[in-house]
């Protein structure tokens, strides 16, 4: 039962198989089993699952359901949670017991889907391996010494481990498609204002979005259809109408013609993983598609200018945190100042300190031209590279990661390192485009993901593609060993 | 670039976090390769391109001042560290 989709379990609670307290309790006991060892949960909610199962199988009964209706989720600790306890992965809000709900939340909750708890992750979403956490390092289900990826690292593994049928992370340089790339799930990441960003924890808020991680195509555009739309709470909020992701799902790929760019396939790239996507490529041939080489010339600024903006956004960001309205508040503060910087001292992480402190230096006098207007004039080049390409090609495929998951440990003390893991991942989110990630292949039994870039507000289409794939390929269905 | 010591203070203070004194130099090593990694940048030449801050080309929603917003003030300071009559307490500030 837990190896089945969103889709099949769906099925299953309408036509009256299952209930959804049958289902809650199969998944809510595999992550009481399974978690202690990877640890991809901060918070287990398990009497408001129960509470919240027998409303849905209510809703069944009466006719009165949805898609969603029933089925376990799991939130990533970034989405406030009214009454639950909300982290953010950080010491700074380990007390923190979220007053209201994000929007994502109230609509999953409102289309009856039943929350297990709050998946872990790298604190303040700021991480590729989900080690930055202060409730420690979540395990690749794949390989226990290997990393998830980050900073949606719990609902990766959660999802990859079937603990969870899908999960809602969110991505503001790759932190969705990473991980669900490196843990061989789906991730989408939508088209910055397509889901609401209000009551989701704020780290760049030009980049940030929230997003499904699923095990297939099908099941992220049920998820989609949830979290998609217009919010008047989220001022960012785009307001443009939600299609029925899956009503296009089969659609023909026949003439679509897909880009590939040579920054992509150059030294860097792990050639297995390289040669895993030609096989991709070829299968999407065989389904019509045709294949168009292109440039994104400054493909290698992307990194360098994300790691002035993102910082710099979330040096404002993390400001609020202060240890006086809400959170962690140091012991005994003699005077104001002595409250500020203990609090921030000792409630911040490593990297979320040093991600602070350049972008507290990139915004200062006399050095915010140098850098911070800098990268926000080569966001427009990264952003234009996009624009051009997309008037040849429709949609942009390449690997999401340049390399399988990495060992625990392996790059913690190099941050740029870390960050350089990011490179196929992070133009997307300065273009503000929409993009998945879906398992294409294994190179030494870790998983390899394939990246699909699509055009503004173009997530009906990538969708397609990724589910025309996934209708050929059973990568998506493989199941780690420990986890039968 | 390579920054020192007394700036990684500087940075530290203007951001309010503490950092300890043994720390400072690992901060230092760290700060100042990211901020040479992000040197890359000075390579392109951009004076003619605009720089962008938002990936979608809108203006500002805006709304009628109305009220909306229901008060809520004692669910938001219930999960405060210290308040009193309806006040948040910090340590004292004024002489």
């Amino acid at each position: 039962m837990h190896r089945k989709t969103i889709a099949e379990l769906s099925q299953a609670l309408h036509q009256g198989t299952i209930s959804s307290s049958e289902l809650t309790g199969i998944f809510l006991s595999r992550v009481k089993q399974f978690n202690p060892q990877l640890n991809s949960f901060i918070t287990l909610t398990e009497e408001r699952a129960s509470t919240a199962a027998q409303e849905a199988d209510r809703r069944l009964k009466n006719g009165k359901a949805g898609p969603l209706t029933g089925i376990p989720i799991a939130h990533k600790d970034i989405f406030c949670t009214d009454g639950v306890t909300t982290t953010c992965g950080s010491r700074m809000l380990d007390n923190f017991i979220a007053p209201y709900d994000a929007t994502c939340v109230v609509k999953f909750n409102q289309a009856g889907a039943v929350m297990l708890g709050k998946t872990n992750m790298d604190e303040f979403a700021m991480g590729s391996s989900n080690e930055t956490s202060f409730y420690g390092p979540v395990k690749n289900p794949w390989d226990p010494a290997k990393v998830p990826g980050g900073s949606s690292g719990g609902s990766a593994a959660a999802v990859a481990a079937y603990l969870v049928p899908g999960a809602t992370g969110t991505d503001t340089g790759g932190s969705i498609r990473q991980p669900a790339a490196l843990c061989g799930c789906t991730g989408l990441k939508p088209t910055y204002g397509r889901v609401s960003r209000y009551g989701m924890i704020a780290f760049a808020s030009s980049l940030d979005q929230g997003g499904p991680i699923t095990r297939t195509a099908e099941d992220a555009a049920l998820m989609l259809g949830v979290m998609a739309g217009f919010d008047e709470k989220d001022s960012t909020s785009m307001d443009t109408s939600v299609p029925d992701y899956t009503a296009t799902l089969s659609d023909s790929i026949e003439g679509i013609k897909i880009g590939l760019p040579k920054e992509y396939f150059s030294e860097g790239l792990d050639n297995r993983i390289a040669s895993a996507l030609d096989e991709a490529i070829k299968e999407y041939q065989n389904l019509g598609a045709t294949v168009v080489d292109i440039s994104l010339p400054n493909t290698n600024l992307s990194v360098p200018t994300y790691y002035v903006v993102a910082p710099a956004e979330c040096s404002s960001n993390l400001s609020r945190y202060d240890g006086v309205r809400f959170g962690y508040r140091c012991d005994n503060p003699k005077d104001l100042m002595d409250l500020y910087k203990r609090t921030r001292g000792e409630g911040f992480g490593a990297e979320v300190k040093r991600r602070i402190m350049i972008g507290t230096y990139v915004l200062s006098a006399g050095y915010y031209d140098a850098y911070y207007l800098k990268a926000q004039r080569i966001r427009r080049l990264i952003s234009d590279d996009f624009a051009n390409a997309f008037k040849d090609v429709d949609v942009i495929m390449g690997p999401t990661t340049p390399t399988t998951a990495f060992a625990l440990g392996d790059k913690v003390d190099d941050p740029i390192t870390m960050y350089l893991s990011d490179i196929y991942t992070i133009a997307v989110n300065l273009a503000g485009l929409p993009a998945i990630s879906i398992p294409a292949g294994f190179v030494n039994w870790l998983p390899a993901g394939l990246q699909i870039i699509g055009n503004y507000f173009q997530e009906a289409r990538i969708l397609n593609i990724a589910h025309r794939y996934q209708q050929v390929t059973d990568w998506h269905r493989r199941v780690p060993e420990q986890y039968k | 670039m390579v920054l020192d010591e007394n700036t990684i203070e500087k940075i530290a203070h203007l951001s309010r976090l503490q950092i300890g004194k043994e720390d400072i130099p690992h901060y230092a090593q760290n700060l100042s390769s990211i901020l040479d990694f992000v040197g890359q940048m000075d390579g392109i030449d951009t004076t003619a391109v605009d720089p962008m801050a938002h990936p979608l080309s809108v203006t500002q929603r805006l709304r009628d001042d109305q009220v909306t917003e229901v008060d809520q003030k004692d669910k938001f300071q219930a999960i405060a560290p210290r308040v009193e009559s309806g006040l948040y307490l910090v340590p004292k500030v004024i002489e």
